[in-house]
């Protein structure tokens, strides 16, 4: 097993790693930014380093700062947890390159995976369903609007660098589509550092679906069920959930497969997610993208099928087998994810601020995913992600009934939250029956 | 006179109206950054924008002066 691991992340998922390295007896460096000096991860972590100034670029995406921080304790791995630099590849090679292990799959899947135009070709090639699409770089607007009448509207116009649904908009004719073009144009170079634009079938009624998958170090990719993260603003996943309820045994497996396929196609290795669209009229599905690292929502995996996700990570990067059958992978119960974000709960606007109180619900099904306590300042810096409420239950229904006292019993004060919003989302007709699609949140906050 | 005033803590990307400009109801005047998210603001009335109170770079504390319309 790994002997030390610096986990180059900050919040919730810093502190999430440094659990399970803890229990593993693996020890555990923190790097954190002058804005996070008090929050819990650095205090739990064995070791803590400061890197640098708030702005990202100057601390959690400054490699040189990560990689001396590494240096500097010794350590032996590098867990990138999500964002930042966890899907760059040129970091993922200098980790290889100081002689560290990279907690995540190879450069060269991060590579093929990040570019959106590329993977989708290398899936349609490895027999995994696209969305009809662009195959090369969209560049200029009058491009664009011939690709669109090739594809036929309603498109989908994004960064073919991007992720986490920024820039992204559906376009219906050749006027919003100028529109479309050009915001996805300006967030593309200013986010992503890439004008390259992707044009794709819009699906009108569509569900988000996502394979679990994990690369062994024996070369195997396996699934490990499905998430539902229909329950989007903004593009952007707010609660997800698993088993999904649109999705009955023949298409689970189809989409089970077709993700081990995807992995498969880039030798994948760790875990890793397949995003796909799930038409809700057809039954149909297309590839998305592949998230080649942790997911924020992996927490309802996890409940479902009890197995420690960052454990497996530490395992197949240390090259042993993996602590489950592989074959024998079987997920019981339901489990849902709730994200608590620092944002106002009627328009969704960023609030940050500091926390005058923190008491977060317990009990059985009850998991706390916190990145946040009673005393600490949430900064305008970084994502609003502030904690994930995760609820399993024997079924849907015994866990959204957990889930509604959960919500119920979470206090935070000072920053505006959207523990309302999922309170409303709770009683929500469509959500409650499983009914629902990526429109959810609009009609709920029309 | 009209003042238009931070509604959080952010830092101003871009200043996309300048002084003397005559301003829509609407017409976005500074756009924000806060946790990942751009936030517009925006005239909430038509008039002359009379003062800029920030520049690209500044950091904003909820409720700040931005711009004042006349």
């Amino acid at each position: 097993m790994l002997e030390s691991v610096l986990v180059a992340n900050r919040g919730e998922i810093a502190r999430r790693v440094i659990a399970t390295a803890r229990r593993l007896g693996i020890r555990s460096v923190a790097v954190y930014s002058e804005a996070d000096a008090d929050l819990p991860f650095v205090r739990e972590a064995d070791e803590a380093v400061l890197i640098g100034p708030p702005p990202p670029a100057q601390s959690y995406l400054d490699a040189g700062a990560i990689l001396a921080a590494a240096r500097q304790t010794a350590a032996a791995a590098v867990h990138p947890g999500y964002g930042f630099l966890s899907e760059n590849r040129a970091f993922a090679q200098q980790v290889e390159a100081a002689g560290l292990t990279w907690v995540g799959p190879t450069p060269e899947a991060i590579g093929q995976m990040g570019d959106k135009i590329n993977a989708r070709n290398l899936m349609h090639r490895a027999g995994v369903p696209v969305a009809l699409g662009s195959t090369e770089p969209v560049t200029d607007a009058s491009a664009a609007l011939a690709e669109a009448e090739r594809i036929g509207y309603p498109v989908m116009v994004k960064a073919a660098a991007g992720g986490g649904g920024i820039g992204m908009s559906a376009a219906t004719g050749p006027e919003g589509l100028q529109t479309a073009f050009e915001t996805a144009r300006t967030r593309a170079e200013r986010f992503f550092g890439s004008p390259a634009i992707l044009l794709e079938r819009f699906i009108e009624r569509a569900r988000h679906v996502e394979v679990q998958i994990m690369g062994l170090a024996d070369g195997r990719v396996v699934a490990l069920g499905e998430r539902d993260c229909s329950v989007q603003r903004r593009h952007q996943k707010v609660a997800e959930e698993t088993p999904s309820p649109g999705v009955g045994p023949q298409v689970r497996e189809r989409l089970l497969a077709a993700g081990v396929r995807a992995g498969e196609a880039v030798g994948y290795r760790s875990a890793g997610t397949v995003e796909f669209l799930l038409d809700v009229r057809t039954q149909e599905f297309v590839f998305l993208e592949m998230n080649t690292r942790l997911q924020v929502e992996h927490p309802v995996t996890e409940l479902v099928t009890g197995i420690d996700l960052v454990e497996q990570q530490f395992l197949v990067a240390a090259g042993e087998p993996v602590g489950f059958d592989p074959l024998g992978v079987a997920p019981e119960g339901h489990a849902l994810e709730f994200r608590v974000y620092a944002e106002d709960p009627v328009r969704f606007l960023p609030s940050p601020g500091a926390i005058t109180e923190w008491e977060q619900p317990a009990g059985p099904g009850i998991r706390v995913d916190a990145g946040y306590e009673a005393g600490n300042q949430v900064t305008p810096f970084y994502d609003p992600l502030l904690a994930k409420l995760c609820v399993y239950g024997g079924t849907r229904d015994e866990a959204l009934g957990r889930a509604r006292e959960a919500v119920a019993a979470f206090r935070v004060a000072g920053p505006k939250n959207n523990l309302p919003f999922h309170a409303d989302l709770l009683v929500n007709e469509p959500f409650v029956s499983g009914d629902y699609d990526t429109s959810v949140v609009a009609g709920l906050r029309p | 006179m009209a003042e238009v005033r931070a509604e959080m803590v952010a830092n101003v990307w871009k200043v996309v109206a300048t002084e003397g400009d005559q301003v829509e109801d609407g017409d976005t005047l500074v756009i924000l950054e806060s946790m990942k998210m751009e936030i517009p603001v925006l005239a909430e009335e038509a008039g002359t924008l009379a003062k800029l109170h920030v520049a690209e770079g500044d950091v904003v504390q909820e409720g700040d002066l931005i711009a004042t319309i006349s």
